[in-house]
């Protein structure tokens, strides 16, 4: 097979998306707020509208902003009906979400002779549009596919936040109350995780979708997981992974001339499934040993 | 207000139709889901309903065009499986429940976008019709659709109402129910059926993303009005049916906006105001009660400021020396001392407070609880004497007349705290 930059553009973007989102994803499980990311990964609808509304512009600063505050209003309302209102913590992710989502949808509706926008593209993305969409700079000098260059910049800014605040986000996500009595503060890190979120779906809906971002947020961290508890090689894992969906994705997707994207998630879920089967307590039959039922196991 | 008659009075066959629809869709997905909110599995439905996506893909591939049997039968079996996978990953991976839930529901949705990309790509002419039963369109149902799946959620609502005992058992005491001989196993197993169902007839009004409000907004928001079962499954249901026609509704007024985002903005409304404003478990019911309890206990420490300044002689207080004892809490002590004048415990003489009998007798009990506690902890408990004060600066305004009585028993009848102090006793008559 010869090179072919286009595949190489595509599977390169793929990997750098997958990566900051399974590392970021990775802190979200620790922390049992993977449905967090998911709802995160909806609200943000709303922000994008307006932002798009604003500027006129799918890709402007202001549909980040609109995009990073939403997913930060979405994360403080989940937090305000669980402790103020007491409702339990399913229900107010499911409440926070959809609510949003609907008040993105009536938007787009509201303004839709103004904006070129539909849900579809929000909840799917293509990646395979990414070649032709160049960045091309006023002196008319081609700098390459501008969504690689989001991912990339998105990449860095996921990477250096983690190393940044390694030792705050991992005291904060293994024990919080240790964590304030360090004088860490649990809030404020928890926070600054969440809008890091949101910046990440933002600038990967275009590519992959909001859903499909909630899918490498959790499957490739959730399938490290299941092979490994320490957290260094979690994300090693949860990295090795991103980038082998991507290239098996892109192949199996061009193969069968479908969505490169769901390919993608399609192909995790492949790997996530495998692991289940190596590494689930299998019952005595299969030469398993954890096979105590309960009592009144219902 | 034309538009408003003509709606309500349901001229429209067609109206009549689609609000019908929707009162049984929403009667139907509220049942299922406030159980499933008891049962803390609010986000199960949100899985279900993105999982369908690759059965309706199927079942379209399958029927070659746009049957609703297919695509029911198609949406039901991958709802079910990916079901079945949630539970069975629980029992066996030590992932947690939401990531099991997001992994299932973002892994389902991504092979149903590829089979949609196949799909679309194939350039069948029927596909357009699809996408209503993924992003939903209430209006858009014809009849002949909506005789089926207003029979079949006709059908969720009499097993529901039929089977309430059972399903009852299932969300409270699954264990009870297995002992006292209840097929557990095929009662929670019929619920996951029922609740596939709803979820696969909702989301062709309302969409896959939107779904999750239907199952989960109104039993949140039934749940702060009712503590008892048979109120909130119908409260449930009201606020479901109230919502769906005013969401109908706007969308007939508004012709280019689509019904399902506005009864879910509808649903949440009620869902908000309801934690705001219910009684007991409403955020400003709960605090100005915090507040009412605030303003008695600040009343309680200083009629026992005013007991100890009788108790050393003083016939009664100036005002400054009481706002000395309260730093920077001038507003509050005011409102106390005009509350307790109001009451008739003390009385007010120029800048000159002192206690009225009835007051004496208050303050006296207070004092008197202040200190049982105090010697209480300190014999009963071993706890050193300068430990002992905040619990008991606590205990006081909450102890009662019988606990007072089984108090003084245990201790026998003390004269002394431990501070040396006498524990003050109103004179039996």
């Amino acid at each position: 097979m010869t090179f072919d930059s286009n595949a190489f553009l595509i599977i390169f973007t793929g990997s750098l998306i997958a990566i900051s989102c399974g590392f970021l994803g990775v802190f979200m499980m620790l922390r049992k707020m993977s449905m967090t990311g998911d709802a995160i990964s909806h609200a943000v609808l709303p922000g994008i509208v307006i932002g798009y509304f604003v500027s006129g512009s799918q890709r402007s600063l202001e549909v980040i902003i609109g995009a990073g505050l939403l997913g930060i209003l979405a994360t403080l309302m989940i937090d305000w009906l669980r402790k103020r209102a007491r409702v339990q913590l399913d229900a107010s992710i499911g409440i926070t979400f959809t609510l949003l989502f609907a008040i993105g949808i009536i938007l787009i509706n509201l303004l839709a002779y103004k904006v070129d926008l539909d849900q579809e593209c929000v909840l799917y993305g293509e990646i395979a549009y990414l070649p032709i969409d160049s960045w091309i700079t006023k002196s008319g000098l081609n700098l390459g596919p501008r969504i690689t260059w989001l991912a990339g910049l998105n990449f860095l800014f996921v990477c250096g936040f983690i190393y940044l605040l390694f030792k705050e986000l991992i005291l904060t996500s293994f024990d919080e109350n240790f964590s304030s009595v360090m004088g860490i503060p649990a809030k404020g890190v928890n926070l600054a995780l969440m809008s890091i979120v949101s910046y990440t779906t933002v600038s990967s809906f275009e590519s992959v979708g909001a859903i499909l971002v909630v899918a490498l947020l959790v499957v490739p961290p959730a399938t490290a997981f299941l092979w490994t508890k320490s957290l260094m090689p979690l994300l090693k894992l949860t990295a090795a992974m991103g980038i082998s969906i991507s290239v098996l994705g892109y192949y199996l997707a061009y193969w069968i001339d479908s969505s490169i994207a769901g390919m993608m998630v399609t192909v995790a879920g492949v790997l996530f499934g495998i692991s289940v089967l190596v590494h689930s307590k299998k019952p005595m039959w299969l030469g398993g040993t954890s096979s105590v039922k309960e009592p009144f196991g219902v | 207000m034309e538009d408003f008659v003509y709606f309500f009075t349901f001229q429209d066959p067609s109206i009549l139709w689609v609000v019908l629809g929707i009162t049984l869709l929403g009667i139907g997905s509220a049942y299922v889901g406030t159980f499933s909110f008891l049962d803390k599995k609010a986000l199960l439905g949100d899985a279900i309903s993105h999982a369908v996506l690759p059965g309706i893909c199927l079942g379209f591939m399958m029927a070659g065009e746009k049957n609703p049997v297919y695509i029911v039968t198609g949406a039901f079996l991958s709802g079910g499986v990916a079901t079945f996978l949630s539970s069975w990953l629980k029992r066996n991976t030590k992932l947690s429940d939401d990531t099991i839930i997001a992994t299932i529901l973002s892994v389902f949705f991504g092979f149903g976008i590829v089979l949609l990309t196949s799909l679309q790509k194939s350039g069948n002419p029927e596909i357009a019709g699809l996408n209503s039963f993924i992003f939903g369109n209430a209006i858009g149902i014809s009849e002949a659709d909506l005789m089926l799946y207003g029979g079949l959620s006709l059908a969720i609502i009499v097993v529901l109402t039929l089977m309430l005992k059972e399903f009852r058992l299932m969300v409270f005491d699954p264990q009870y129910g297995k002992a006292i001989g209840f097929p557990m196993k095929f009662i929670s197993f019929l619920f996951n059926v029922l609740m596939i169902l709803a979820v696969v007839i909702g989301i062709q009004a309302i969409g896959v993303v939107l779904m999750a409000a239907l199952l989960i907004t109104p039993g949140a928001a039934a749940r702060f009005w009712t503590d008892r079962l048979n109120p909130l499954l119908i409260l449930a249901a009201v606020f479901s049916v109230l919502s769906g026609i005013l969401g109908t509704y706007v969308s007939f007024v508004l012709p280019q906006m689509p019904t399902g985002p506005w009864v879910v903005v509808f649903l949440s409304m009620f869902a908000l105001i309801s934690f705001l404003i219910s009684p007991k478990s409403g955020i400003l019911f709960r605090y100005f009660s915090r507040k009412k309890y605030l303003r008695k206990t600040h009343r309680d420490h200083l009629m026992k400021a005013l007991y100890k300044a009788k108790e050393e002689g003083k016939d009664g207080l100036l005002i400054e020396e009481i706002y000395e004892l309260y730093p920077f809490q001038k507003a509050e002590t005011d409102k106390s001392i005009r509350d307790l004048n109001k009451i008739g415990f003390i009385s007010k003489n120029q800048s000159f407070i002192n206690l009225t009998e009835k007051g004496i007798s208050e303050a006296m009990r207070i004092v008197r609880l202040h200190r049982l506690w105090e010697l209480y902890l300190n014999e009963s408990m071993n706890i050193a004497p300068d430990h002992v004060h905040d619990s008991a600066e606590q205990l006081e305004h909450l102890i009662t007349p019988e606990l007072e009585t089984l108090l003084e028993k245990r201790l026998n009848y003390p004269i002394l705290d431990p501070h040396r102090e006498p524990i003050p006793r109103p004179d039996k008559p």
